[in-house]
């Protein structure tokens, strides 16, 4: 865990809010609601996300929301919506329904590989920004569309490190590296391909922020386990990333004095 | 009187406010938001609209999720 200090001199700023934790995670999957909270609780995250649905009409449901830790911000996604006008419709409604402002944008293209529609999330962010929304969007790694994004006035940008539920790591760690040297006051947090814990120390070590993750946590054998490894591995990533690592040389480079050698 | 319900036909018994369909369908008000005709209709308006023949109702709530999974 970080001390005290760590904890509040290196805080990650969002919107108007700051946040210790720089790993934000999702609630789906999980076997059970019992192993969710263990996991959420091992993780240390301060925000979870949450997805809008229809309220099934033929029998009743218990509220999921029940079943979060009340210290937890909720941060409601539009998972599942198509179009832009699906998003701003899902987000509306999420807005009346927690009383928040915030919401994770998500307009998918495909079904196949879920990648982001970037053209409807630009549409969707758009509108949402107008109506006082705090938008963070999700979106392929393309330094274009982010800045975009910024210009239209997204509180963060979320590349994705690979598809949806992939569990493959970051597969473009060029982009990343690009998009952060070109958007240095940008709060750039890498959502959705992470698998394991040195997926999340790479996404870190190229200057993330922070990371979202949701099955690589859920679909682990032992999540809470996962879930603090998570934990661990976000912080070590960024503390090698503010540590300004030593390059990389071709050729051998001696640690030890070469002369005094006994021959 | 017929309106669309979560894209189903649902039938009403008689005109009825937005308040009264979420106490017949034995929901928990702070817990759904609702859309009427493409609209977010704010709680504490619930009570004061009332349902026409035709009305498309959309109730939600909160689910796990972390991104978008595919579509069964």
């Amino acid at each position: 865990m970080s001390t005290p200090a760590t904890a509040l001199t290196d805080q990650i700023k969002i919107a108007n809010k700051a946040f210790s934790s720089r790993l934000i995670i999702g609630t789906g999957k999980y076997r059970s609601y019992d192993e969710m909270k263990a996991a959420h609780r091992a993780s240390a995250a301060e925000m979870v996300t949450v997805a809008v649905r229809r309220v099934p009409l033929d029998r009743s449901s218990e509220s999921f929301l029940d079943h979060l830790d009340s210290s937890l911000q909720i941060l409601p996604n539009t998972a599942g919506c198509y179009s832009a006008e699906e998003a701003v419709r899902t987000a509306r409604l999420a807005r009346e329904a927690l009383q928040t402002e915030w919401i994770k944008l998500e307009v998918i293209g495909d079904q196949t590989t879920l990648f982001p529609d970037n053209e409807q999330t630009l549409d969707a962010a758009r509108t949402l920004v107008k109506e006082g929304f705090i938008v963070l969007p999700y979106f392929t790694d393309d330094l274009i569309v982010a800045k975009k994004l910024l210009d239209i006035g997204c509180a963060a940008v979320m590349p994705l490190a690979a598809p949806i539920g992939s569990g493959l790591g970051v597969q473009n760690p060029t982009n990343l590296r690009i998009m952060r040297e070109q958007l240095p006051d940008a709060t750039i947090i890498v959502d959705a391909g992470v698998g394991t814990a040195s997926d999340a120390t790479i996404a870190m070590e190229l200057g993330a922020d922070a990371v979202l993750m949701n099955t690589a946590i859920a679909e682990a054998t032992d999540s809470a386990k996962m879930a603090k490894a998570m934990r661990l591995a976000i912080e070590a990533g960024r503390l090698a990333y503010l540590s300004g690592r030593m390059s990389k040389r071709l050729y051998a480079s001696a640690s030890s004095p070469v002369s005094g050698v006994v021959r | 009187m017929q309106i669309q319900l979560n894209g189903e036909n649902h039938e009403l018994a008689e005109t009825c406010t937005l308040e009264e369909l979420v106490r017949e369908l034995s929901l928990t008000p702070q817990r759904v938001a609702i859309e009427l005709n493409r609209s977010v209709v704010r709680r504490d308006q619930w009570s004061q609209t009332i349902l026409n023949e035709g009305d498309r109702v959309e109730i939600v709530h909160f689910v796990g999720g972390g991104l978008s999974e595919a579509r069964p």
